[in-house]
């Protein structure tokens, strides 16, 4: 009887505990639409670094709630959005304009303009956001960290 | 002044009538040890010890300024360093104590393991102590991360894109391991939360394990070869050894371990005092791209290893390979409990230990390095040797400006600067000809991206013409290999 009325109660308070750890897990659903800014900004060929507000942010995420992302503009209302961290471990890719290539500061992943691996340890190319354009703004869909489980 | 003794002792008599503690305390303390364990060999465990309570101390001192918030930590790492009384000082003596700690125990590790005081009965003193590593390498990770700086947020990254490698659960782990869906402000409430309650509370539990086992199984004697671990007559042995020639704890063999107490918080103070604190370094601002994130010291081999291991056997190692690694260093007194404990006579623990070690160091000594990583700023901050552009064509000369603009030097080097991802480029006329050399630019291949969409015909040609001038004088070009004849058979 004592027995089982103390399992009962473990069982009770572990319910709660369990679920606020794995609480966040549910947040995978959310990824929102998010506002980049005027297409204009962006020149036709070339890529520029575009930084927008994580939108699941809380009040004390600080520089933390900044998020940066690739914008290449291929053609008219054509884009890649790139995420800035390598698909090998997530460090942030730079961009140089002279060589078209995307480099990581890590390990030395390197990808062509398109996001397409050239060399190093990536397994894959550079993730990509959707995006659509609606009424001469760039919009992407995101707000989760990319990663080999679950890009952008 | 025989006053103040008799009226202390008097309190002392009180409190032991009402405690009795120091009857408790008394025979523990000098309990006898074998003679030669009272050993310069065998203090590293017990400095250890001292170093983890130095590291109690600093931490809770830390905590009392530290905000464990992401938008406000680093500003009150930076008031520590400069504002707070002894703040700097205190960072210092905790991040150099943490190095001291890994260091320590890892030659208390290897002391343990060639003096074979894993064997029986002492499995579950190395069990317990493996968990204590984990810990310890656990509390070194989430450390680094409360620094709340550009390498902590990209060691997040790098350890959020190792979890999410594991098949099916490895998007759960991602986002419980962030505690969102992305890196910030929950995440560093986590790791807070790790680092100064869940693996401090779990090292403090296995120490005292530890402690008590050390206690009950008696101090590993020292090791002779030819006198074998039998688990008949071991424990009877160890008792009349230590009968007849045994000496006690306190005071024989304790005043070497308080030399080395002393000696290694005396250098923890003093690298603190001559190096600072570590960091923070950079805002942790993820919209600032030129951050090159580096791991602390421990992980550095860790580090190294995911750029030198081929691509495709990166996920088995680190799923598979490392579990494998950790389940093996736990099952060492398991794998072989009995017999021989002297070094001397265990050649392949000896020699296992100096491979393990020489890959760890040598993997390190790389993560240092790291000449995989191109220099990222190679193209704007490093000049083109003067010997390189004197008397050369204007074709030539175009083509060193190629070199220099397109990045080129971000991996290969010119004159000795430059990246180390790809071979120097001095001297690749002596290597390479012509068709090679535009081969290479615009295809690639062996780690290099394939140039040909980047470049116009125009800039291959005067590259191409610029590296056909990198040999030095007395070394011909390099020529088309002319087709091999085959041997002429001997008669």
């Amino acid at each position: 009887m004592g027995a089982s009325l103390s399992a009962l109660a473990a069982v009770l308070a572990g319910i709660p505990i369990i679920g606020y750890l794995f609480g966040p897990v549910r947040g995978r659903a959310g990824q929102a639409w998010i506002k980049l800014g005027e297409v204009a900004r962006f020149p036709e060929g070339q890529t520029r670094l575009a930084t927008y507000e994580n939108p699941f942010r809380v009040a004390w995420d600080g520089p933390t709630a900044k998020i940066a992302c690739w914008v290449r503009r291929v053609g008219n209302e054509q884009f890649q959005v790139f995420a800035v961290n390598c698909a090998h471990l997530g460090c942030p890719v730079r961009w140089f304009q002279e060589s078209r290539l995307f480099m990581c500061p890590c390990h030395g992943g390197v990808y062509y303009e398109d996001g397409s691996r050239a060399s190093g340890p990536p397994p894959r190319g550079l993730f990509e956001y959707e995006y659509e354009v609606r009424n001469g703004q760039l919009w992407v869909r995101g707000g989760q960290l990319p990663t080999l489980a679950g890009p952008v | 002044m025989p006053k103040i003794t008799a009226a202390l002792r008097s309190v002392a008599g009180w409190l032991e009538a009402r405690t009795g503690l120091a009857g408790a305390i008394t025979p523990v303390a000098t309990h006898a040890v074998p003679r030669r364990t009272a050993s310069w060999w065998y203090v590293f465990g017990s400095a250890t010890l001292t170093l983890f309570v130095l590291q109690i101390a600093t931490g809770i001192c830390l905590a009392l300024v530290y905000v464990p918030s992401a938008d406000q930590a680093y500003q009150s790492l930076q008031y520590l360093n400069d504002s707070a009384a002894f703040g700097a000082f205190l960072r210092a003596v905790h991040f150099w104590g943490s190095n001291a700690m890994v260091a320590v125990m890892t030659l208390h590790i290897l002391q343990v393991f060639l003096f074979g005081a894993y064997k029986y009965p002492r499995e579950m003193t190395w069990i317990a102590g493996v968990f204590m590593l984990l810990c310890t390498l656990g509390m070194a990770f989430t450390g680094q991360i409360l620094r709340w700086d550009q390498d902590a947020y990209w060691g997040l990254g790098i350890g959020a894109s190792i979890a999410a490698r594991a098949p099916f659960v490895g998007d759960t782990l991602v986002h419980v391991m962030l505690g969102g869906p992305i890196i910030a402000g929950r995440t560093l409430s986590r790791f807070f939360a790790l680092h100064v309650f869940v693996i401090p509370g779990m090292l403090i539990a296995l120490t005292g394990l530890h402690v008590w086992l050390v206690l009950r199984l008696g101090v590993n004697e020292w090791p002779m070869p030819g006198r074998l671990v039998n688990r008949e007559t071991y424990r009877a042995r160890y008792e009349a050894d230590v009968q007849r020639d045994g000496v006690p704890f306190v005071p024989v063999a304790v005043r070497k371990d308080m030399v080395a107490a002393g000696v290694v918080i005396l250098l923890v103070l003093a690298c603190a005092a001559i190096f600072g604190p570590n960091g923070p370094h950079g805002v942790p601002d993820p919209t600032i791209t030129d951050a090159a994130p580096r791991p602390d010291f421990y992980f550095l081999s860790l580090f190294a290893l995911m750029a030198l291991l081929p691509p495709w056997t990166e996920t088995a190692i680190l799923l598979v390979g490392m579990p494998v690694a950790i389940m093996i260093l736990f099952a060492v007194p398991l794998l072989s409990p009995t017999g021989e404990k002297s070094w001397r006579r265990r050649p392949v623990a000896v020699l296992s230990a100096l491979l393990i070690l020489l890959v760890v160091t040598t993997l390190a000594a790389l993560g240092v390095m790291s000449p995989w990583s191109p220099v990222m700023d190679a193209s704007t901050a490093l000049a083109t040797p003067v010997a390189y552009v004197q008397g050369r064509s204007p074709l030539e000369l175009q083509g060193a400006i190629v070199v220099q603009s397109k990045q080129c030097r971000n991996c290969h080097s010119l004159g000795g600067e430059g990246g180390a991802r790809g071979p120097a480029l001095d001297g690749v006329a002596t290597r390479l000809t012509r068709d090679q050399l535009i081969r290479q630019v615009l295809q690639g291949g062996g780690n290099m991206p394939a140039y040909g969409k980047n470049l116009t015909p125009a800039e291959v040609n005067a590259l191409v013409a610029f590296l056909q001038t990198l040999r030095p004088a007395n070394q011909p070009p390099a020529r088309t290999p002319v087709a091999m004849r085959p041997p002429a058979r001997a008669e």
